[in-house]
């Protein structure tokens, strides 16, 4: 199908884009790869008074070392941070989760940010940036916020986002040392995960479990030493799983019980 | 700032092929419709329109998107390309079309634009690819005639990784 009619603004700035955002406030929507809203759009699931297309605003197109983060801007695509020379060395999850994302052409057009703002509980970037720890920037004409990825993804699709506020980035951690490694089982590469599993260990011997797909929002768990499997019948236990047309809630904790310790076993073998 | 009313017509122009075009459209289009109905560019085909079968792939800045989760007005000033730039002048088939032809990579040709337009971006930038990154690109297009083992054979030809000498005049794109 083919979207509804709605107004169209391509801002220059993130200053013209909040204006936009704190007068339509929850009628707008906002464009940046478009990889999910398109579709919504198409299928009428989505139906906004005015689509805000944030893709060449010149500011949010940067890939930037803080030091003790990596910022990348609202306008960045998946297959740019993937390209990103320093990824391995910097976010090494990051680069092993980034190829399960959609196929290599919607990689191609998809932001790293507007998956984290889309916020789907089977997703791979909110998965590896709340198993990072890490930070998504908000703006609105009212100033900035900075809130956790914990904080930020609240359930299935739903975020903390006020209506006025744009995602301008998202802040992923640097662990020194960090070794990681990603997993994910779904009917065809590419699909929608069932299970997605992330595993880093850091450089003090830190292990954390990333567990996709269980839940509204993604599910993270610090392991002591030698202790998954208890871990992860435990998180069984606690989130049941659910039940879509995908996968029934008993696949997805039998999923969750075989690929976890296979997927941290991987971090833990990997040189970091 | 761009901005478009709704019930507004708006003139989007673009680079075709390498040639300079523009028509009077709506915001709402879809780059596919517009490359089809306004344009009269119908060698990029429509499938699924949400983005999941890859029939619809161009290149916008050399990079092999979904015209069909793209508006016209997203590609505004930029540079598209599609399976209509791949040959000759005189009709003479590149290299990765060519291919298609010799392994019988195509049944009713219906999703091949898509795959062709794919594969021209991602070996430009990876001109040796493993078996499985071939895959993995090609996991991103449905083939309903389910001709999968034809592509496959007609892309290791392509990128020289069929084990065969080839006519070195069949490789010239």
């Amino acid at each position: 199908m083919k979207p509804r009619p709605f107004d169209y603004a391509r801002p220059d700035t993130i200053e013209e884009a909040v204006a936009l955002l704190a007068e339509y406030g929850d009628d707008a929507r906002v464009l940046a790869g478009g990889q999910s809203l398109m579709a919504m759009m198409n299928l009428r699931l989505a139906d906004p008074a005015i689509l805000i297309d944030i893709a060449r605003i010149e500011e949010m197109s940067h890939i930037r070392d803080l030091g003790d983060t990596i910022e990348v801007g609202a306008a960045v695509i998946q297959n740019r941070l993937l390209a990103w020379p320093a990824l391995k060395a910097k976010l090494p999850l990051l680069a092993v989760a980034l190829p399960w994302v959609g196929h290599f052409q919607t990689r191609n057009k998809g932001t790293v940010c507007g998956s984290i703002a889309h916020a789907d509980p089977s997703s791979e970037i909110p998965l590896s940036l709340a198993t990072l720890g890490g930070e998504v920037v908000l703006r609105s004409a009212r100033g900035e916020r900075v809130l956790k990825a914990s904080e930020f993804q609240v359930d299935m699709l739903t975020t903390a986002r006020e209506g006025d506020e744009l995602v301008v980035a998202a802040r992923f951690p640097v662990k020194p040392g960090c070794r990681a490694a990603f997993r994910e089982v779904a009917r065809r590469h590419g699909d929608f995960a069932m299970v997605a599993v992330a595993a880093t260990v850091d450089g003090d011997g830190t292990t954390r479990l990333g567990i996709g797909g269980m839940a509204g929002t993604p599910v993270v768990r610090e392991i002591a030493e030698g202790n998954v499997k208890d871990t992860v019948e435990q998180t069984i236990a606690e989130l049941e799983g659910y039940e879509d047309l995908h996968a029934s809630a008993e696949l997805r904790r039998d999923i969750l019980r075989n690929l976890a310790p296979v997927v941290v076993a991987e971090a833990q073998s990997c040189a970091a | 700032m761009r901005r478009v009313n709704k019930d507004q017509k708006v003139r989007v122009s673009l680079t075709l092929n390498g040639r300079k075009v523009s028509a009077e459209t709506e915001a709402r289009t879809l780059l596919c419709d517009f490359l089809r109905h306004s344009l009269g560019a119908t060698g990029t085909h429509v499938g699924c329109e949400h983005g999941v079968c890859g029939c619809c792939t161009v290149q916008i800045d050399g990079a092999a998107v979904r015209s069909c989760l793209t508006l016209a007005i997203q590609a505004e000033g930029r540079d598209v390309r599609t399976v209509e730039s791949l040959a000759g002048p005189d009709g003479k088939l590149n290299r990765l079309q060519q291919a298609f032809q010799n392994n019988h990579a195509l049944q009713c040709g219906f999703c091949t634009p898509g795959i062709l337009m794919s594969f021209t971006d991602f070996l430009s930038r990876n001109p040796k690819p493993t078996e499985d990154e071939l895959r993995e690109v090609l996991s991103g297009h449905i083939c309903r005639c389910t001709g999968y083992a034809g592509i496959m054979a007609a892309l290791r030809e392509a990128v020289g990784a069929d084990g065969n000498e080839h006519d070195e005049t069949r490789r010239q794109t």
